[in-house]
Parts: C-alpha cells; structure tokens; sequence
C-alpha cells in the first residue's frame, strides 16, 4: 500500500535536512511501529506524508497504491485515504466540532464521487463512533478542539479517523498525554479499524501503546534513516536495551 | 493685501452643488429648514469635501475618492425585500421613499418630509461640526423618512427591520427614532441594492435610547458593487440603557459609516461589534465617536474586519472620558484578517480620557489565516479554498455568535457567508 524509496526532505524554511534517504514498505493489512530517540524524524515523516508544506522532498519517492502522492496537496490525499491522527491537534475557535466532522466527511465524499451525507445519517454515525470512543457528544458542541483536555483530543482524533474510514491511518505519539484508561479506549478504536485493505502505522516514542495496538513490523529511525526493521519482539528489544545497542551497530 | 482663495471644485463637487440647484424647488422645508439647508451647501461650497489634511477624513481622502455623483433616483419600481429574519415588521424605504401608509404594530410612525415642511425637524438637521461632511451632505438633501416612536414599556416581539432599497441614482434618508424607556427590542437598519446601477447614498440615523431600556440595533450594508454609502448613527444613551450595536460592512464601492454614540445616563452600556467584509477595490470606512459622559458607564468595541483583493479599510475609534465620567470601564478591540498582498487595513484608536478613576484600554491585531489551522481543516479533506472560507467565517462568526438570538445569529450568518461565496 505504501512504499517510501530512497526518501530525502528537509524543512522548506531553512534547508534543514531531516530525512535522509528514508526507505520503508507497508503493505494492505499491515501494522508498522515506527519507533525511535527524540528528533529522529519521526513527526517529520508523517507530516511529509500528509503533504503538510513546510517540508520540501528533494529526493525520492512515496507511492501510495503503486501512485506517487508527491504532488497532491494534504486535502486530495486526505480524500485518497491518508489520515494523520496529529500528536497536537490545533484548537480553532469559531468552527463548530460538528459542522466541521460534516464537511469533512462530504467533501471526502465528493472528491471520490460519492453522495453526500443526509444530516440524519450523519448524526447517527456520530453519535455510535462517539459513544464507542466515550466521548460526551456535549464536547462535541465546542468549537473544534476548544478547551478539549489532553485526553479528549486524542480521542477527538481517533474519532474523526473512525468516521473518515481512511485506508492508511498514521498515529503520531497517539499515547503520549494519555492516561492508562483513555490509552486503552484509544487502542480500542484504532484495533476496531484494523482490517485486510488497511494500513497502520504507529509513531511511539514506548512500547506501552504496543501492548495494546500489536504491531506486525517495527522500525527503528534513526537520523532520518530506517536502521533496523524486525517483528513485535524488537519493540521489547528497545524497551528493555534502549536504542543505543542498534545505534551503535548501525553506525 | 487682498487675500482670494478660490476653492477649485471636483467634478463630483460641483454634480452635488449642481443637483442640489436642480432639487432646490422641491426638498420640503420651511423657512428654518431652508436655512438650515443653505448654509450647509455654503459650507460644502467653500470648504469642498473633506481631504486627508481633515484629521477626521485623513484615510478617507473622500474629495479624491467621490469621482461621480449620480443623478438623482428615479422612481424605478422596485419592491421590498423580504427580511432578514423571517416574522419580522418590516418599513421600507424604496429609493428614498417611505411608505407613510406603513403601520407597526404599537410603534408610532409620522413622516419626516412632514417635518421638515413644517420646521420641527430643523433641530438636528444640521452637521454635528465642521468636519460633518455626512451630516452635511444629508442635511442639504434629505427629503424624507419614517419618524418614530417606541412608547415606554413596548416590547418587541420580533424585530422590526427598516429597510432601505436602491436601485441606483441619488438618496438621502433620515430615520430619527426615539425609544422609551424600558423599552426591549432588535431593530435591524438594512441598506441594500437591488440594481448594478451605481448609487450615492446618505443616510442618519438619530436614536434616543430611553432609561433602563435593552435595544439592539443592527445595521447591514449590502450596497452594489459601484455605490458610494455615506452613512452615519447618532445615538443618546440613557440611564442604565443596553445598547447592542452590530455593524456589517458587506457591500458597496465607497463607504463611510460613522457612529456618534453619547453615554449620557449613569449605568448604562454598550456594546459595539463590527464586520467589515472587504474585497475587489472598495474603501471602507467604519469612524466612531464615543462619549462616555457621565460615572459608572461601560462599553466594549470589538471590530473584525477581512480583506481580499486591493480592498482597504480603515477604523478610527474615539473614546472620550469626561472629566466626571469616573468609573467608566471601555475596552476596545480591531482585529484584522488580511487575505491578499496588496490588501491593506488602517487602524487608528484614540483614547481622550479627562477622568483619573477609569479603566480604558485597546489593542489592534494584523494577521493572516493561521496556517497550522489550515493544514488540519486540508489534512481532513477539506479543499484549500473551502478551508480558507471557514476559518474566515470562523473569524467573524465568533463576533456573531455573541448575539445570543438564533433568529439573529442565523440571519447574520447567512450574510456573512452569501458574501465569501460571493468574493473568497
């Protein structure tokens, strides 16, 4: 489903590299970990793979469903199905949580030709995703992200990955901020979504959320780099030797 | 040594002096008024329209900016609208013209024409002071429009909307409106254009806000995209009165709308919101005067404004303390979206506070759409164009939303964003 080749990217302010020469494959069905020390790339990654503008690819490709994304902007390839559940989601005051959900959800509609959404429809598909996340629809009142705790936007977010029913979900450092109940009710929904035509993958600084979202590959990034792939066990692995052992023999 | 100063006149100068000789025959008014009437063209004679050398006019070089006066407005039949807020009483003024058939429920509705034929309206027909050229312009023009009367006590059910309708040429309306005391009620004052002909409009409200009453006055601009909106609100404010005042800016080439509001009863308050939607390569002007004149007075201003294209606008907000005004607490707000490079807003707040004991302050923002804000709405699906137009209307909607009324909050909505359609 995904295949990064050769990947170099670098912030377009300041020229900073930050990806270099990033290879990885994710295959349809598949949950990969990506895991790794502070300022390894891991956030670069997936903002350049929902198309966010402030890094610039100078080499490489990304092909999603054998197609390179490169030149799509974030909302056509949010439309082909690429979700990127953020580590700090925005508060934007004056747009309504749900106003924004419905457009969202139509506009995805409309770039894959399908109907739009009948408000009843809607609010019924809101309203079962939500109660499945625990998530008070009286939160869903608010303005978009406004006031929400650390906790309920990430649970926001998994919601907004529910209904959207992306083929590739990207969790950023979904579990950092949450406590070990909300951790779980957010594994939940993320297991909910596992399916054979979808992708996953997990950015995670531990292997806690691994516990509880069991991955099928893990990878190590390092300096903008994959130096390590394996199964579930190289999560323990770090966990119990730190980076510093792969580090070491990668160098 | 004889000093000559010889006045060179614009084009649109000497089209006023000239309609205004045309017309002289048959504006309304008695001797008093005529005066009235004669020394405010003497004064637009010598003096010109204002330049930017006029403090008051200095981003609003109105001699420069006003090239054309049209002619006068025909009675080209044109109907009116329906309101803005479905069940509301409506009074239209067709090009300039009021219905005094109209009736509204208990309000009390006479007609200006007469009084200016029989001289009653010659107290407050003159400009405000020197630099009045709205209060000028109308004053020498003004023919007619609904007087009324709010009798104490009245509760409006539903709000009573005012609507000017044009379909171009020249109009100049007056709407003295005088409210009782504790009186409740929304009164929408709405200008707009049903033509492409392009239009110069003048028009003053003159309100009296009675003791202990809660008013909201909204006034909607939705001129065409060629006409000139010369517009101008004076308002007394009584004892221990609410005054929510809304003003949207969502049309017109040229457009100066000022607000001489005076605090004159200890307790009372206002509250004063604009919107300005600003696009193609119109000018607008949104110019307040406020007098906190009395102790234990309060208001708060805020002022969204969005601007596309070359489109400039300006906010001037005056706030005067008078040396007994003790306890006035005001607060004042200008906050602007820019939307384009060659898109410019001016701000000038101005405090004048002659009282030791008061609480006043202001702050002015210049952004941009919030470019993290458009990244998720886009990370979602969300096209770019339509992410910008809601986080646009997101801006202006939280001034909105204050409202309460979602009757109100709806109508004003759907204002806001039939113009983005339109424009963004």
């Amino acid at each position: 489903m995904l295949e990064i080749k050769n990947l170099h990217a670098r912030i377009a302010e300041d020229g900073t590299e930050i990806i270099k020469g990033l290879n990885l494959t994710v295959k349809a069905g598949e949950v990969a970990a990506i895991m790794g020390p502070n300022g390894s790339g891991k956030s670069t990654l997936s903002y350049i793979l929902s198309g966010r503008d402030d890094y610039e690819v100078t080499e490489g490709e990304i092909l999603y469903n054998g197609e390179s994304i490169l030149e799509l902007d974030p909302a056509e390839r949010a439309s082909k199905g690429i979700f990127l559940a953020f580590q700090y989601p925005v508060e934007i005051p004056g747009v309504a949580t749900m106003q924004f959900l419905k457009v969202a959800m139509n506009e995805q509609r409309k770039a894959r030709g399908e109907e739009e959404l009948k408000t009843p429809d809607f609010m019924r598909l809101v309203k079962d995703a939500a109660a499945k996340l625990q998530i008070n629809t009286e939160m869903l009142k608010r303005p978009l992200n406004v006031g929400f705790s650390g906790g309920e936007k990430k649970r926001a977010e998994i919601l907004q990955m529910a209904l959207l029913e992306p083929q590739l979900c990207i969790l950023d450092e979904t579990d950092s901020g949450l406590d070990i109940d909300a951790l779980k009710i957010v594994a939940d929904g993320v297991n909910a979504l596992r399916s054979p035509d979808r992708a996953t993958i997990v950015i995670t600084h531990y292997q806690r959320l691994l516990d509880y979202i069991v991955p099928d590959t893990v990878h190590v990034l390092y300096k903008g780099q994959i130096i390590k792939s394996g199964d579930k066990t190289l999560a323990h692995d770090l966990e119990a030797n730190g980076y510093a052992d792969i580090i070491g023999a990668a160098a | 040594m004889n000093m000559q100063t010889t006045t060179r006149l614009t084009a649109a100068e000497a089209a006023l002096i000239e309609a205004f000789n045309n017309q002289i025959g048959e504006l309304p008014g008695d001797g008093a008024v005529i005066a009235i009437r004669d020394r405010l063209l003497d004064d637009l004679k010598t003096s010109g329209l204002p330049t930017r050398r006029v403090e008051a006019w200095h981003y609003t070089d109105l001699k420069t900016l006003l090239r054309a006066v049209p002619a006068q407005a025909g009675d080209a039949g044109s109907d009116s609208r329906d309101p803005l807020v479905e069940g509301s009483a409506v009074l239209s003024v067709i090009q300039g013209r009021p219905d005094h058939k109209a009736r509204a429920g208990d309000l009390v509705l006479s007609s200006y024409a007469e009084q200016l034929s029989n001289g009653s309206a010659a107290n407050g027909l003159g400009a405000l002071d020197k630099d009045d050229a709205v209060g000028r312009i109308n004053g020498s023009f003004v023919r007619d429009g609904y007087v009324i009367d709010v009798p104490a006590e009245t509760v409006l059910e539903e709000p009573l909307e005012i609507q000017f309708v044009h379909a171009g040429g020249q109009t100049h309306t007056r709407l003295p409106v005088s409210i009782g005391s504790a009186v409740k009620g929304t009164v929408i004052e709405r200008h707009l254009s049903v033509a492409s002909d392009a239009a110069l409009v003048s028009h003053v409200s003159d309100v009296t806000v009675g003791e202990g009453s809660e008013v909201t006055w909204i006034i909607v601009q939705q001129q065409g995209a060629d006409d000139t909106h010369l517009g101008q609100i004076r308002i007394d404010l009584g004892a221990n009165a609410k005054l929510k005042l809304f003003v949207i800016n969502a049309g017109g080439q040229l457009v100066r709308q000022e607000l001489h509001i005076k605090v004159t009863g200890e307790g009372a308050d206002l509250t004063l919101r604009g919107i300005n939607l600003l696009g193609a390569d119109t000018h607008t002007d949104v110019t307040m005067v406020l007098g906190h004149n009395v102790p234990h007075t309060g208001s708060t201003e805020i002022i969204r404004n969005v601007v596309f294209d070359r489109a400039k606008g300006v906010f001037q907000g005056m706030i005067r303390v008078a040396p007994d005004a003790q306890k006035t607490d005001a607060k004042m707000a200008c906050n602007t979206l820019l939307m384009s490079d060659d898109a410019e807003f001016s701000v000038k707040p101005e405090l004048e506070i002659f009282a030791d004991d008061v609480q006043c302050g202001h702050g002015a923002t210049v952004a941009d759409i919030d470019h993290n804000h458009l990244y998720y709405l886009m990370a979602r699906g969300i096209p770019e164009n339509k992410a910008r137009a809601m986080l646009v209307n997101a801006f202006v909607a939280e001034i909105v939303e204050e409202l309460e009324d979602e009757a109100l909050v709806e109508a004003l909505e759907g204002v806001i964003s039939a113009w983005l359609e339109k424009h963004a």
